[in-house]
This record gives C-alpha cells, sequence and structure tokens, in this order.
C-alpha cells in the first residue's frame, strides 16, 4: 500500500464507486421504465474511473470522458452528476458542465476525445499553466486511427497528458482478442515513444498509483503515458445490449470474484475502516445525492427553440428565421 | 499522402497561373447591392489608399496571418509543412522564422490529428488556425470536422467555442494528383455548425481571413489553387474586415446574373467581358461567404433581371448551386423570367489532368449557358 494515501481518502474513493454503482443502477431502472434513453452502466469499471479521478486535482486538472466515466466522478464534485444525468435525460444542458469544473462533456464518437486531450494538453504546455489533462477511452478505441494519431501527436509535442485505456475486455461483443494482436493495449506505447503501463483496474490504490505516477511526470515536463486499466465489464454494453448472447458464464463469475465494489470493501474492512453501518451510510448517501440530481436535472426548464443555442455565438440570418418560424409554428413565447 | 507531389503542385500552380493572370478588380467599386453590406458601412471610402500596388492572392494571406498572430499572442498556426517550409504554396513563408516553431508549428502527416487538436486548443482557449495541405485530405479527418469541430459549443452548451480557422486550398486547373482539387464545399455548408468563407479577390483573401480568424466560430478559409498567384490585385492597407454573408458584385450588368464564389468570379468575369461584345450585359454575384449566406442580395439579383446561371466547380449533385436554386425558388420565384441554369462539373469524381478542362467550368460553358437564359422568352 503506498503511503500517499492516507485512511480518509480509501474512504472517500470507496464512496465514489459506491455512488457510481448507484448512479448506474439506477439510471439503468429509469432507462426500463421508459423515462431516460439508452445508457451504458459502470459496473466493473469503477476502480478505474475513481482511481485516476483521485490521482488528479480538480482545480488544475482536465478530464475528458467517454460516456460511462461521468458517473464516477465524485472528486469533480455533485455538479458533473447532475449535468450527467440531464445528458441521460436527453435534455441539452446535460452538455453544459459549467465552469470551473474541469470536464469534457461525454463523448459518442468513439477515439475523438483522444486527440482532444492531447490539443487541450498542447494549449496548458503553451500557456504554461499548470495541471495535465488525463482521458478516458476504452480497448474498443484503440482500434480507431485516432488513438494511434493522438499517441503519436502526443509524443512529438511532449504535451501534458494521461491516456487511460479502460480495458474492459469487450467492445460491446468483441472480445479483445478480435481487437488486437498485441500482448497488451500498453505495449501501444512503443509506437508512440512514451511509456506504457498496465494495472490492475480493479484495484482503485493501483490505478490511483500509476495514474499519480503519470501526472508527476508530466507535470515535471516529461510528456504523455499511456495506461492500460484491466478491468471487467461486469454488466451489460448499454440498456439496448444482451451479453448472455457472447459473454461467457464461466468468465463472467471469474470477472464478479474481481467486484472491485465487494474487494475494495473487503480490503477497508481488514484495515479497520469500514463497518457494515458505514457501507449503509454510504449507500444512503449515495441515493440521495441520485434523488437530488434526478430533480434537478427532471426540472430545467426547456423550450424546443432552445434547438439553436449555441450553434454559433450569433445565429445567421437564415437560423434566425428559421428559428422564428419554428415559434411560430409552436406557439412558444419568445 | 500529399506531401510527395505538393511542391510539384506548387510549382505548376505557379506556370498556370503565369498563362491566366486575371487582374483583380480589387475592394468593391461602390456597386454593392447587398443591404448586410451597406448596412455595415463597409463602403469603399473606407478604404485608406494601398501603397504596395497590387498583390496576389498568397502574398494577401501571408500578410494577413503575420498581422494577425502579431495581433494575437493566443493564435497558433499549424499543418504539414508550414513552418520552415513555408507551406507548400508558401502562404506561411517566413512566419516560422518570425514567431518561432512553438506558434508555427509543423504537424506529423495525419489530418485527424490537426484539426483533433484544434478541438482541444479552442477549449484550452487558443485561437486555432490549422492548414489542410489540400482540401480533399480533409475527408481524412472529416470525423473531427463534421462529428466535433462543428458541434463543440452546441454540445457544450456555449461553454467551449471552437475559435477555429482551417485553410485549405482546394479548385482545379493545375494538372494535380488525385483529391488535390476537389471542390468539395456543398459538402461543407451541409454540415451545420461550420462557416464556409471562399474568396475570389487578394482584398477579400485578406479581409475574410481576418474576419474568419476574429470569429469566434469555426471557419474553413478555402483559396482556390489557381488563385493564389492567378489571381492578384489591390489590397486595403491596415485593418480590413469583410463581414461573412456580404455578397459583392464583382460585375454589374442588366441582363443576366451570373452567381458564383471564389475562383470561378474570375472565370465569369471574363465571360461576362465575351458576352458584352454581343451586347449582352452580365452581372457576376460573388457570394464570398456560403454560411452565412447573402440571401437578400441572390434575391436583389433575382429580381434585377430575372435571368440566373450559377457556376460551381463541384459535382452538381446536391452541390451548393442547388442550394442557391432553392434560395431563388422560395423567395424570389415570381421575379424569374426564364428557369435558372446550373454550370457545374459533373456527377463523375474530380477526374485526371486529362479531363479536367472539361470537367472544370470554362468561358464557354458559362457563356453557352448565359446565352441561353437570355434567349428565353417568359
Amino acid at each position: 500500500m503506498p503511503s500517499v494515501l492516507d485512511n480518509e481518502d480509501l474512504v472517500a474513493m470507496h464512496c465514489d464507486m459506491i455512488a457510481a454503482r448507484a448512479t448506474s443502477d439506477r439510471l439503468w431502472s429509469l432507462q426500463r421504465q421508459g423515462r431516460i434513453g439508452t445508457i451504458a452502466p459502470i459496473d466493473g469499471q469503477e476502480a478505474t474511473t475513481v482511481g485516476a479521478a483521485h490521482a488528479l486535482d480538480p482545480a488544475t486538472d482536465w478530464i475528458i470522458p467517454q460516456y460511462r466515466e461521468p458517473m464516477a466522478l465524485g472528486r469533480y464534485g455533485p455538479e458533473i452528476m447532475r449535468r450527467f444525468v440531464a445528458w441521460a435525460i436527453g435534455h441539452p444542458a446535460g452538455g453544459h458542465i459549467p465552469e470551473p469544473h474541469k470536464v469534457f462533456p461525454p463523448q459518442i464518437s468513439l477515439a475523438t476525445q483522444i486527440l482532444h486531450a492531447v490539443g487541450l494538453a498542447w494549449s496548458i504546455k503553451l500557456q504554461k499553466q499548470p495541471g495535465v489533462v488525463l482521458v478516458f477511452f476504452g480497448d474498443g478505441s484503440t482500434s480507431e486511427g485516432d488513438f494511434y494519431e493522438a499517441g503519436n501527436l502526443a509524443g512529438v509535442l511532449k504535451v501534458p497528458v494521461i491516456f487511460v485505456c479502460s480495458n474492459n475486455q469487450w467492445a460491446i461483443s468483441t472480445p479483445t482478442s478480435a481487437q488486437t494482436a498485441a500482448t497488451s493495449f500498453a505495449s501501444k506505447a512503443a509506437a508512440f515513444g512514451i511509456p506504457g503501463v498496465s494495472v490492475d483496474g480493479m484495484d482503485p490504490v493501483a490505478v490511483y498509483d500509476v495514474v499519480d505516477a503519470a501526472r508527476d511526470r508530466a507535470l515535471a515536463g516529461n510528456g504523455a503515458t499511456l495506461i492500460e486499466a484491466v478491468n471487467y465489464r461486469l454488466g451489460a454494453h448499454t440498456t439496448a445490449d444482451d451479453p448472455s448472447r457472447y459473454v461467457p458464464d464461466d468468465e463472467l463469475a471469474w470477472a464478479r470474484e474481481r467486484d472491485p465494489l465487494v474487494t475494495f470493501r473487503r480490503h477497508i474492512e481488514d484495515r479497520g475502516l469500514w463497518t457494515r453501518d458505514l457501507q449503509r451510510d454510504a449507500e444512503t448517501a449515495a441515493e440521495t445525492a441520485f434523488d437530488e440530481a434526478w430533480a434537478w436535472a427532471s426540472n430545467l426548464p426547456l423550450k424546443q427553440t432552445e434547438l439553436f443555442d449555441h450553434v454559433f455565438a450569433n445565429l445567421t440570418t437564415r437560423q434566425q428565421a428559421e428559428r422564428d418560424a419554428l415559434h411560430d409554428h409552436l406557439g412558444e413565447p419568445r | 499522402m500529399s506531401d510527395t507531389f505538393a511542391s510539384e503542385i506548387a510549382a505548376v500552380a505557379q506556370t498556370f497561373a503565369g498563362t491566366e493572370v486575371p487582374t483583380d478588380p480589387g475592394p468593391p467599386t461602390g456597386d454593392a447591392v447587398s443591404k448586410s453590406r451597406q448596412a455595415s458601412g463597409d463602403g469603399l471610402s473606407d478604404h485608406p489608399a494601398v501603397p504596395d500596388g497590387p498583390m496576389t492572392m498568397v502574398a494577401a494571406i501571408n500578410a494577413t496571418l503575420r498581422s494577425e498572430m502579431a495581433r494575437d499572442p493566443k493564435m497558433i498556426l499549424f499543418g504539414q509543412d508550414i513552418g520552415i517550409s513555408g507551406g507548400v504554396f508558401r502562404a506561411t513563408d517566413g512566419l516560422q522564422a518570425e514567431f518561432g516553431s512553438d506558434r508555427v508549428v509543423d504537424m506529423p502527416l495525419a489530418e485527424a490529428a490537426i484539426l483533433g487538436a484544434a478541438v482541444g486548443l479552442a477549449a484550452g482557449g487558443m485561437v486555432a488556425v490549422p492548414e489542410i495541405q489540400f482540401l480533399g485530405f480533409s475527408y481524412q479527418a472529416m470525423h473531427q470536422l463534421a462529428g466535433q469541430i462543428a458541434r463543440f459549443r452546441y454540445r457544450s452548451g456555449g461553454r467551449f467555442p471552437m475559435n477555429i480557422t482551417i485553410r485549405a486550398p482546394f479548385g482545379g486547373g493545375v494538372r494535380t494528383p488525385e483529391l488535390h482539387s476537389d471542390s468539395i464545399e456543398g459538402q461543407l455548408t451541409n454540415i451545420a455548425g461550420l462557416k464556409v468563407a471562399m474568396p475570389s479577390s487578394a482584398a477579400d483573401a485578406k479581409g475574410l481571413l481576418t474576419e474568419a480568424i476574429r470569429d469566434p466560430d469555426p471557419v474553413l478559409f478555402l483559396e482556390p489553387l489557381r488563385g493564389y498567384r492567378g489571381i492578384k490585385g489591390p489590397v486595403p492597407y491596415g485593418e480590413y474586415r469583410v463581414p461573412f454573408g456580404s455578397a459583392r458584385w464583382a460585375t454589374s450588368g442588366t441582363d443576366v446574373t451570373i452567381i458564383t464564389w471564389s475562383y470561378q468570379v474570375e472565370v465569369a468575369r471574363r465571360a461576362a467581358r465575351e458576352l458584352a461584345a454581343e451586347g449582352l450585359s452580365v452581372g457576376v454575384l460573388d457570394l464570398r461567404t456560403l454560411v452565412p449566406l447573402d440571401t437578400s442580395s441572390i434575391i436583389e439579383a433575382v429580381e434585377q433581371t430575372g435571368r440566373v446561371v450559377i457556376v460551381e466547380e463541384s459535382a452538381p449533385t446536391a452541390g451548393f448551386a442547388a442550394e442557391v436554386m432553392a434560395v431563388i425558388s422560395e423567395h424570389a420565384f415570381w421575379s424569374l423570367e426564364a428557369p435558372p441554369v446550373r454550370v457545374s462539373g459533373f456527377s463523375t469524381p474530380y477526374p485526371v489532368g486529362m479531363l479536367e478542362d472539361t470537367y472544370v467550368p470554362d468561358v464557354r460553358r458559362i457563356a453557352a449557358a448565359v446565352r441561353k437564359v437570355a434567349r428565353i422568352s417568359p
């Protein structure tokens, strides 16, 4: 156990993982009730996301998520969860994560965000700002050209970026064996001239340690690191997926033994930091936090003509005409 | 991809340009009709004298990039071969020496990396001015362009504006290998969230590029290959901005109106001169920006003559000329004296060199279309 993490940190990480799982479960159930759209559960990837986030300083360091991670970013404040719930509902405010939260909106076009991270880290370097950029993506995304272009560019520019490949073994139904012939995803760092490291992504402390080291490296001006956090997708890809068609039962049973919410709880209990009562309190707090986020997001006002908001700083003449016509058609107040 | 041929093309472009050298009319000469232009007070009288004589379009672009770089320390230029080499057309010549390799950056050969990094730079508060060496290669970054740059402000509810100006040469007539000449503005204008500027003169290159760089939203600034050295004209000294969405009359005329943009403005003006000898008075309306589009100038132009020819270098199917036709049908139908006619490339891929003079609209095809439109009686 590294000395940098104190008992309070361990407990905080566990609470964030509980909140992530609770959020994921609640969103799943809301989708099944037809109250929100498709959602991708986080089951099995909590330790990777939470461990990485805890190694960052929310005041200076950016997180660029894919689409599961926002529900595990308690470290970056309750606003992230509120916005994510709004995003899941399909409200435009869901993509607006306000200042000063250094988090990008969820990304759906996979691997594109890895290049955004390199560009953002480049801007940090050019403006001599403190901080690093950490970007999440999956095992499937490493097959995209943008992954290679981003790794290559980060190597050339030596920018303060941390690539976290959350390898959950499945890109929907495609196993990693069909994704790459490489021995590991971390080994791909060799092509970029940057260090690559594989870590147990079911252990938040292990993830914390490698991200912490990568952050030190980036802050020292030594550039990018590729981290492969090896975890397992314990649930479905999304609410639209049926993993029983392709995930082998024995493999899933093996992975469930390693569920970070179970193993890490055991770990902090063994250290005398956690009890059944604390667990119950943390679960209740997570439900309450979700209730609050849900209440906030479901009560956001919305006019249909917000369709035109934020395409450009100012509407073009044509957009103005279209919006005026829509106003008239819908009879919405201006 | 492109760099193998790029320097050769640059040389060929010069050769071809040398055979045409149309004289650019410079800033509009008082016959601008656009209400938006007049409203903006952007009249000729505002232009100070031009001290240094005419400039080529590429020189105007170079000078504009230099002055904008000097003005805004947050601005960064990046692209393939733009630094020490000064760009394959020399558009960025001398800028790395002046502003340093941190601000004028040679990039790895990866278009998606160039445009994807632009997203992050802009989100981080920089003014990003990437170059795509040839517009046809933007296909290799279309997911970043259409899927990311165009919608990042929208997706983030306004938090992350994309102050990005993408410069890219395009257009035919210089015997390039594949994909160096394609005019894909019709495809690009269909992407909501991008602005598209297509200058036809050295003065407009300066005015529109300045406007693009200072615009907080993403702009595709498309530079005609043949225009780099083939278009020459006076350029206003000092600060000069051309507001987007303000078409101009490149030539005025009362019988038929040609509506076009970029290098085809030059070709259309030559056609107009030829037709003047036959007694036809032909006006040429230069749209300057396709997004935003100056629809009111298009409508006024149709109201003036009732006879319209639209010229574009791209394939006609769902091209931008079709959009202009739609605007005319919706807003100026009852002013038409004859059905509008398009002069376009063809519904084929952009061809190899020995076929391109047939593909790209020329004076003959434009003149034939104008004669046809002029003859029709309502």
